[in-house]
């Protein structure tokens, strides 16, 4: 079984404070702490598992500048056999239709069995990059996985639905998934097995090697265009309590017991 | 016929809400530019929805097809290929949901037409088809243009919109198409629905939750906050990621692919507000939120909120309710 997956490199977010930089159009990077995509971390270790089970290949690819070497040496480490980094001055500002093009580019020369990747990423969240690069394949895919089980030709996979529901799926391979959190628990890596990974050779592509032109890729490539960020605007904000963390912690209790909650 | 066309959304024999919300600001989009606005529904034996559709839409267009039993991106991607090719509709709206994000970006590609996601706001402007979209877990909103195209396509976040229904009725006229489906899909099957196992918690029920998110760093934590919960009589709930960490069951997961909550009290403790998380628990009577960033959006739909380490503030808090209820007796 020979398993590709995707991964992106951004910044964690989910607990930083955000400033819009002067262009407007992004965020500051500075000081933000760079990792792999989250979704993709269960993509990665799904992939490693469907290999320690039944043999194979893990080839892990990404899109973005040398920075994103770290998230390729901790699939590396996790047990990927093979790195691509997919780096050119010319895919900057690429949004999931143009990634996806690019993703194209390279899998379609590649053998595979399975196309893994996390169904959306934490930085523009558009989840659409799985199913456009499947349909650009010619491969079957299902989003919001968050259950694989392989069998002979085929893959039956448990799709999330709203409200806890799921529905059961049987898909045909050569596939693509993109998985939601939760489908396993992504083991922990080791800096020694990073360091160990910093051997490893990354093989590095750009455009030329893609076949596609500058009108494929970046913001010529692409369908949306960024006019501005800004931070939402807030239409309720709650009464921030004041003082020492004992006081505020004062303050809660005599609030739940004026609402009569204690 | 350029006009606006939605996608009915339904699943074991409802049509979701999402369907509504879309139908009221694709109303709203239509008003604005003169355009017909049609309510998109495919299915095996769907016919009966028509009718609520046609009090939003002015047009409903069936396809019916015993293929459609249960949903399927491929099936649903062949039809709305045809249907699109043939009317040209300006617009195309789906819903940002497991359905829609199954379907909406492939049949993009496949018709090689922009596709925006998971918009909170969608504009035409001089001619410029523009998105409201958010990033980084929705502390950043990001105005967006999209490529010029004959047809653009959107798929729209949940809950967004509040449905409304038009005043004066459109009693939309109803047709029903021929299914284009020619061949079984047969490189995906539906298999069949999975309910999440019963949980041994019933959190929908508690009239007082204390949820706790991704600030609880780590599992050897949950145990003081269970504490706290204890103290104030309440039961402990959580965001998504800690149902993914495994530290919490799922039957302890509030949000959109979890449960919905009313309680009395909701205290959420290092929850920094993803809408999914929001969706589910935003009709509490009190919300009390505690996070170390002032600005998580959580502090946008609590009451009373606290800047600071969760850390710092449970165990003051529960020495705090003790002594309250200590003066009680």
């Amino acid at each position: 079984m020979d398993v590709i997956v995707c991964v992106k490199h951004v910044p964690e977010t989910a607990e930083a404070e955000l400033k819009i930089d002067p262009s407007g159009k992004a965020i500051e990077k500075s000081g933000l702490v760079y990792d792999i995509n989250e979704w993709d971390d269960y993509a990665l270790e799904e992939a490693v598992r469907i290999k320690e089970k039944q043999g194979g290949t893990v080839t892990a690819i990404t899109i973005g500048s040398d920075d994103s070497d770290s998230t390729l040496r901790k699939c590396l480490a996790r047990g990927a056999d093979k790195a691509v980094r997919l780096t050119d001055p010319k895919f900057e500002g690429s949004d999931g239709y143009a990634i996806a093009k690019i993703l194209h580019a390279v899998i379609k020369t590649l053998h595979y069995d399975l196309i893994l990747m996390g169904m959306q990423a934490g930085d523009d969240g558009s989840a659409m990059v799985g199913p456009i690069l499947a349909e650009l394949l010619g491969v079957p895919h299902a989003t919001m996985v968050k259950k694989l089980e392989l069998d002979t030709g085929a893959a039956k996979v448990n799709r999330e639905l709203e409200g806890g529901l799921e529905e059961q799926v049987e898909v045909k391979l050569p596939s693509l998934f993109s998985v939601q959190t939760g489908i396993n628990e992504p083991r922990y890596v080791s800096i020694m097995g990073i360091r160990k990974a910093m051997q490893r050779e990354i093989k590095i592509m750009g455009l030329v090697d893609t076949g596609l032109t500058e009108n494929d890729v970046g913001p010529a490539g692409s369908w949306l265009s960024i006019e501005k960020l800004y931070v939402p605007p807030v239409e309720k904000q709650a009464e921030f309590l004041k003082g020492t963390p004992d006081e505020m912690a004062a303050k809660i209790a005599e609030i739940l017991k004026a609402k009569g909650l204690i | 016929m350029a006009g606006i066309f939605v996608l009915a959304e339904h699943r074991q024999g409802q049509i979701r809400d999402i369907t509504i919300e879309m139908l009221t600001k694709g109303r709203e989009l239509a008003e604005k530019t003169s355009m017909e606005l049609t309510a998109i529904l495919l299915g095996s034996n769907v016919k009966e929805h028509a009718k609520n559709l046609a009090e939003y839409a002015s047009k409903v267009v069936i396809v019916e097809d015993a293929k459609l039993e249960n949903f399927d991106s491929e099936a649903y991607k062949k039809i709305l290929s045809s249907l699109i090719s043939t009317h040209k509709p300006l617009l195309v709206m789906i819903g940002h949901t497991s359905q829609g994000v199954d379907l909406a970006p492939r049949l993009a590609a496949a018709l090689s037409l922009p596709l925006a996601t998971d918009c909170i706001d969608l504009a035409f402007e001089n001619g410029v088809f523009s998105v409201t979209k958010q990033m980084y877990g929705g502390k950043v909103n990001v105005k967006a243009t999209v490529r010029k195209a004959e047809t653009y396509l959107a798929t729209v976040r949940q809950a967004t919109f509040a449905p409304t229904k038009p005043t004066t009725p459109p009693n939309g006229q109803i047709v029903t198409v021929p299914s284009p489906l020619t061949e079984e899909i047969s490189e995906k099957r539906f298999v069949q629905y999975v309910l999440p196992p019963p949980g041994g918690v019933d959190i929908t029920a508690a009239e007082k939750l204390v949820g706790v998110g991704r600030g609880i760093k780590d599992v050897a934590n949950i145990p003081q906050i269970e504490d706290l919960a204890k103290t104030l009589g309440a039961v402990l709930s959580c965001s998504r990621p800690i149902v993914d960490k495994g530290w919490l069951p799922t039957d302890r997961q509030v949000g959109t692919s979890g449960k919905t909550v009313k309680p009395k009290l909701y205290l959420a403790l290092g929850i920094s507000g993803a809408f999914q998380h929001i969706l589910g628990m935003k009709s509490s009577d009190l919300i009390i939120a505690v996070n170390k960033d002032p600005k998580a959006p959580i502090f946008s739909f609590a009451d009373y909120g606290i800047a600071e380490d969760l850390f710092k503030i449970v165990p003051p808090l529960k020495n705090k309710i003790n002594e309250l209820r200590a003066q009680k007796v």
